[in-house]
């Protein structure tokens, strides 16, 4: 008979060998475990505690803070809807209830013969196409009644995800505005060979001349940050491409991972270069995990035109290779310091600071962290110049910026534009009409009302990691702000007193608003909040958390008017909803089972 | 290491030496700053912000912060305090704090430093959370309802016994401590009394069995003195009193409903 434990170690083996028994590889090698087993086994920790010598607490507390990494049995499929904003504007909701009802499931459960398990996630980077749903981490894009019909009857008759309709995977790039980048025609090798010629020197200084700014949101200097790395005195050095993209609204990286692939890696290798890197990370979220095997193509012909790899385009000091992680569901990893400790093993909470990773990154190894979209702009920098490329956009925001549009437009998609562009330009373009608000940069950004229209997207005007989500009249800028609030919530990673307890607070208060329990006295709280978390916070998660309140209080205030009905404090507590276990236990729901209050508001 | 540089806290001159941070030249001098993840002994970990102060101007955990030739740090200040006692107020309407019941009550840094900070009420509503009881232990129980995920328990566990009896798991809100059992029961891990983790937690999750209230309430150490005029409860890094420490609130309410 074979033991339980021999079970696990089947398949556990050959995973733990290829990641060479490295427990700074426990987060891919708990996804790989799932990926066989549906999720991780309890004896499968046992042996992966022996075989990695690491405490079965650590495993635990490791796979416990990833929203994709189970603990519990799950469905044979695991249907998740995306839940962004956007998704919910085509209707995600109401798929979702039907999904449910054909299948017999709750959400947030597993059906009783085990089938399948239903729940929602954070925008999965769809939204151009959406409503989108990942089944067991694989993306389908543009769910309908139909197809919701055709998957019910797919999971039904348990046919399995590789004989799916092709049509159901087929994820579309919609570039609409094609610029410098996305128009470039890259040839794989040409910035190295540019390189090359010119040297690391003079390259990283067409990099600083070119005024290169981060993509990723927060602007830094890329110049600064790729001389700092190669300053800073290790025995190694990292170069990690951040592809997290876990912004809502934001979904750029993927478009530019499925055809610009070579740009990216071959930005990462110049990088290498510059800064005497090794070793390269991809840190691919977990939601692009269908993208995978294409990228894992791409590196091994790049390898093959000697590109990666050792004795890079014959310099026989030239040796660097990239590896992908897959992250595992978990917003907060898109923070680079919380991407280092996820690439390491480990809960992805974000560390103290200083030191900053251009010291102390990977293994406290000095490490360069950048954007997808970054890495891609060096390339062009390598090719054209650095003149060149400062000589686009506007003084201190050089180049282009690539925005990814959704929301209420006629051609939602990629837009690439100079840095500049008005925000009425890009409405124009994208063919937005009746625009009530534009919440720019996701909802750690800012919500842009109508007579702020003419302002640009810049890094000294509107900065902007690349979400672009348009709302037009129609639409209920409250439940926009609630939908970001419970994303946040969501999202905290839990290590920081103001963040953890606040964005539950705020939801609470936000939930209680869209019961018609609010009064003015909850805006002065939720001012408060604000303050609190931007002071007191760890991270920037926390310290943006309150932003899609603030910034539609302050420019829809109708929306939340609309919904106080008392002009005094209410508790949250309802004490009428509290008594609905006791009526149902008495099978009573007669005038005199309700307390007054609810009953005016019914 | 020579104590050549010095910041100003509160107005008050502090010496530093290389490597401290603010709080722990701020503890040397004998001058208080709340705190509740940090304890002297631990590497600072920087996670509960109750020890937030202004140090040129920008807010940030002195726990973690290291301080700069003349940094100017205000700590004591109306404004932090008031912050200060929302972070309490949040860790209170987290868990499930029954202060008058609480074996703990009195020798707790949580509620004594919500005297300090002069807190009344919980003010937010409360969260009561379903958290459980750990009784397997012969010697110890674990009450999860009162944990404040400072992680004291983890890093004297891990750093100091050699063993990772606790961890945290889950993510957000829904953090919480886990044992390094199979069976998720204290008993069935390597944890005993002589470890330190059994004695560092700052609240009363981790609780000696059948000693409960042989010091009665009233007569334990923050009742004897305020948290600020306490030599450290691990004794590491004795303080002295607070020149404008006030006279004792009544008891904040912080029971529940
Ligand atoms: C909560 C949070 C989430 C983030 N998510 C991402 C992300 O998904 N992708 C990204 O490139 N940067 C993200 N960042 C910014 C990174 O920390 C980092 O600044 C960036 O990767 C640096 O690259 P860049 O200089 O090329 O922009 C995030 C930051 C925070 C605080
Ligand atoms: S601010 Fe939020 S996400 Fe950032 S460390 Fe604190 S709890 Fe984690
Ligand atoms: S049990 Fe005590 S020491 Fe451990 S994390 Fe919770 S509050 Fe801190
Ligand atoms: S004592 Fe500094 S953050 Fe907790």
């Amino acid at each position: 008979m074979v033991s339980p434990i021999d079970t696990h170690a089947a398949y556990l083996n050959p995973i733990l060998s290829v990641h060479r028994h490295n427990a700074n590889d426990l987060l891919q090698i708990l996804i790989k475990a799932q990926e066989h087993y549906g999720y991780i086994h309890s004896d499968a920790i046992d042996h992966l505690s022996s075989q990695l010598q690491l405490p079965r607490s650590k495993i635990e507390g490791v796979a416990g803070f990833y929203s994709f990494i189970y603990l519990q049995p799950q469905g044979c499929y695991r249907v998740l809807f995306s839940d962004n904003i956007t998704d919910r504007m085509l209707g995600n909701m109401d798929l979702m209830e039907s999904l449910c009802s054909q299948l017999w499931v709750e959400p947030g459960k597993i059906s009783e013969d085990g089938l399948l398990s239903v729940n929602t996630t954070s925008c999965t980077g769809l939204c151009d196409q959406g409503p989108a749903m990942q089944v067991n981490n694989i993306a389908i894009n543009r769910l309908s009644q139909s197809r919701v019909n055709a998957i019910c009857e797919l999971i039904r008759e348990r046919v399995p995800l590789s004989a799916w309709p092709v049509e159901f995977f087929a994820i579309e790039d919609n570039i609409r505005r094609p610029d410098v980048l996305l128009d470039s025609q890259f040839k794989s090798g040409s910035a190295l060979h540019a390189l090359l010629q010119h040297g690391t020197v003079e390259t990283l200084q067409q990099i600083k001349t070119s005024k290169l700014r981060g993509r990723g949101g927060a602007g830094f200097s890329t110049g600064m940050k790729w001389e700092f790395c190669r300053e800073a005195e290790g025995e190694q050095h990292y170069v990690v491409c951040n592809a997290d993209e876990g912004e809502p609204g934001t979904f750029k990286d993927r478009v530019l991972l499925n055809g610009y692939a070579d740009m990216v890696f071959e930005g990462m290798t110049l990088c290498a270069r510059i800064i005497g890197a090794k070793k390269g990370f991809l840190y691919l979220r977990g939601e692009y995990r269908y993208l995978l095997e294409h990228l894992q193509a791409v590196l091994q012909h790049r390898r093959h035109q000697n590109l990666l790899g050792n004795n890079i385009l014959g310099n026989s000091d030239f040796n660097f290779d990239i590896v992908i992680h897959l992250g595992a569901g978990a917003y907060i990893c898109g923070e680079e310091s919380a991407l280092i400790e996820s690439l390491e093993g480990k809960r992805g909470t974000p560390r103290n600071r200083p030191p900053f990773p251009v010291t102390h990154g990977y293994l406290n190894q000095p490490t360069v962290v950048n954007n997808v979209e970054t890495f891609a702009a060096s390339c062009l920098i390598s090719l054209h110049g650095g003149e060149w490329y400062a000589a686009i956009g506007t003084d201190t925001s050089s180049g282009t910026k690539i925005l990814s549009v959704s929301g209420d437009c006629e051609r939602p998609g990629l837009y690439e534009y100079p840095f500049g562009v008005t925000v009425a330009q890009v409405l124009t373009d994208c063919g937005a009409v009746n625009t009530q608000a534009v919440q720019i940069s996701g909802p750690s950004g800012v919500c842009i009302a109508p007579d702020e229209f003419n302002r640009c997207i810049a890094f000294e005007d509107i900065p902007t990691a690349g979400a672009f989500m348009v709302f037009d009249q129609s639409r209920d800028m409250f439940e926009v702000a609630r939908n970001f609030v419970h994303f946040f919530k969501h999202e905290s990673c839990g290590f920081c007193t103001p963040c953890r307890v606040g964005t539950s607070l705020l939801s609470n208060m936000m939930d209680k608003l869209s019961a018609g329990h609010g009064s003015p006295y909850d805006f002065a709280e939720i001012e408060k909040l604000n303050v609190l978390l931007q002071s007191t916070s760890h991270c920037g998660l926390g310290h943006s958390a309150c932003n899609p309140v603030l910034n539609t209080i302050a420019k829809f205030r109708p929306a939340y008017d609309k919904r106080l009905a008392h002009k005094d404090f209410v508790p949250a507590f309802d004490l009428d909803v509290a008594l609905s276990q006791a009526r149902q236990m008495t099978g009573r729901d007669d005038t005199g089972a309700h307390l007054e209050r609810s009953h005016e508001s019914k | 290491m020579s104590q050549s540089n010095t910041f100003t806290l509160d107005g008050k001159t502090i010496p530093y030496n290389e490597g401290q941070t603010i709080i722990q030249a701020a503890m040397a001098a004998g001058v208080y700053i709340p705190h509740l993840c940090f304890n002297p002994e631990f590497k600072p970990h920087g996670s509960c912000k109750l020890c937030t102060v202004k140090a040129n101007g920008r807010q940030t955990a002195s726990c973690t912060q290291h301080p700069a030739p003349g940094m100017v740090v205000e700590s004591d200040t109306i404004e932090i305090n008031d912050e200060r006692r929302a972070l309490l107020q949040m860790l209170f309407v987290e868990g499930n704090h029954f202060c008058p019941s609480c074996e703990k009550s009195g020798n707790c840094q949580l509620q004594a430093t919500a005297y300090e900070m002069k807190m009344m009420s919980p003010h937010f509503d409360q969260f009561f959370p379903d958290r459980m009881l750990d009784a397997s232990h012969p010697e110890y129980l674990l009450d999860f309802n009162r944990c404040i995920l400072c992680s004291l328990c983890v890093r004297a566990s891990r750093d100091v016994d050699g063993k990772n009896v606790f961890a945290l798991s889950g993510r957000g809100i829904k953090s919480h401590l886990i044992v390094n059992a199979k069976s998720g029961r204290l008993a069935d891990t390597d944890f005993s009394g002589d470890d330190k983790a059994a004695h560092v937690c700052p609240v009363g999750v981790i609780l000696k069995k059948r000693v409960g209230f042989t010091i009665p309430i009233g007569q334990r150490s923050f009742d004897e003195q305020p948290i600020s005029a306490t030599p450290h409860p691990q004794g590491a890094c004795p303080v002295g009193p607070r020149s404008n420490t006030a006279t004792l609130p009544p008891h904040p309410t912080v029971k529940g409903g």
